[in-house]
């Protein structure tokens, strides 16, 4: 229970700064096309750099004030390379990411976004499927 | 001014990240484990967040006539589904069912200081330039429709 509120909580922040990016810069919140930018063009994309920090800042800032410990993470060197490539790769095709789809994409209820989002949802529950339930 | 805001947002955010069990790829695979032991948690983060894009988009941002920081608001205006859409997206799930990152979370993550972290990131962005190649070479080529 305590981690659904949690997760609401974590939400409407996200939400919030998805609104806040918008009204002040006038941009997207999409992250995958924000850290894009601002390693392909960092000289004319000052502002994606400093939101890439702040997204690094905020994480610490977070576990720093609320003590939670932070999560761990491990796998196999091989299916990490594997899933980076695929997650890097398909972002940068697909046009977008959770963030960008699914926050932004879908308060616009931009048809893309929609079917973006039902795609990667779903792909992403039929592999979890086949790696916990079939292999 | 721009630049401080856009460093507030991606601090927002990242505690947003942070906060929602985002950052926590074990949650993020319990939340795509529908048919095991499902956490709907990120269904939450997600309700969490569009009840306040969802109003501004389509409510709120009709009011203001420019960014307070920019000259223009830069919204993409494409509405075709074309395949590279589609094949990307299915793409990006199955890499994303494979650890649970994706993008935000995973540069969030850095701050973790976890080496495997670093290497999924550095092929991520590998991989975004590898697909920024290939959808150039298929827009010369006139295959699908060019990029916005």
């Amino acid at each position: 229970m305590e981690s659904y509120l949690y997760g609401l909580g974590g939400g409407l922040m996200i939400g919030l700064a998805t609104v806040v990016l918008m009204i002040s810069v006038g941009r997207i919140a999409g992250i995958s096309g924000i850290l894009f930018s601002s390693i392909k063009a960092p000289s004319g994309n000052l502002w994606a750099i400093l939101f890439v920090l702040g997204l690094v800042l905020g994480a610490a800032l977070f576990h720093a004030i609320s003590g939670a410990p932070t999560p761990a993470f491990s796998a196999p060197i091989d299916l990490i390379i594997a899933a980076g490539l695929l997650v890097g790769f398909g972002v940068k095709f697909g046009s977008g990411c959770t963030s960008g789809h699914s926050i932004c994409g879908i308060g616009r209820l931009s048809v893309r976004s929609i079917i973006a989002t039902a795609t990667f949802m779903t792909f992403g529950f039929i592999t979890v499927f086949l790696r916990l339930h079939l292999l | 001014m721009n630049l401080l805001f856009a460093l507030l947002c991606g601090t927002l955010f990242g505690v947003g990240l942070a906060m929602s069990g985002m950052t926590d790829p074990a949650k993020v695979i319990g939340f795509l484990d529908l048919f095991g032991d499902w956490d709907p948690t990120l269904g939450f983060v997600m309700a969490g967040a569009l009840m306040i894009s969802l109003p501004f988009f389509q409510l709120g941002l009709g009011k203001f006539k420019a960014p307070m920081f920019a000259d223009v608001f830069r919204i993409p205006d494409r509405t075709d589904i074309d395949p590279q859409l589609v094949t990307g997206a299915a793409l990006f799930g199955t890499g994303w069912g494979l650890v649970g990152l994706c993008p935000g979370p995973v540069i969030s993550s850095l701050s973790y200081l976890n080496k495997d972290v670093l290497f999924f990131g550095v092929a991520m962005i590998a991989g975004m330039f590898i697909a920024d190649l290939v959808s150039q070479k298929l827009a010369n080529k006139g295959a699908l429709s060019p990029q916005s």
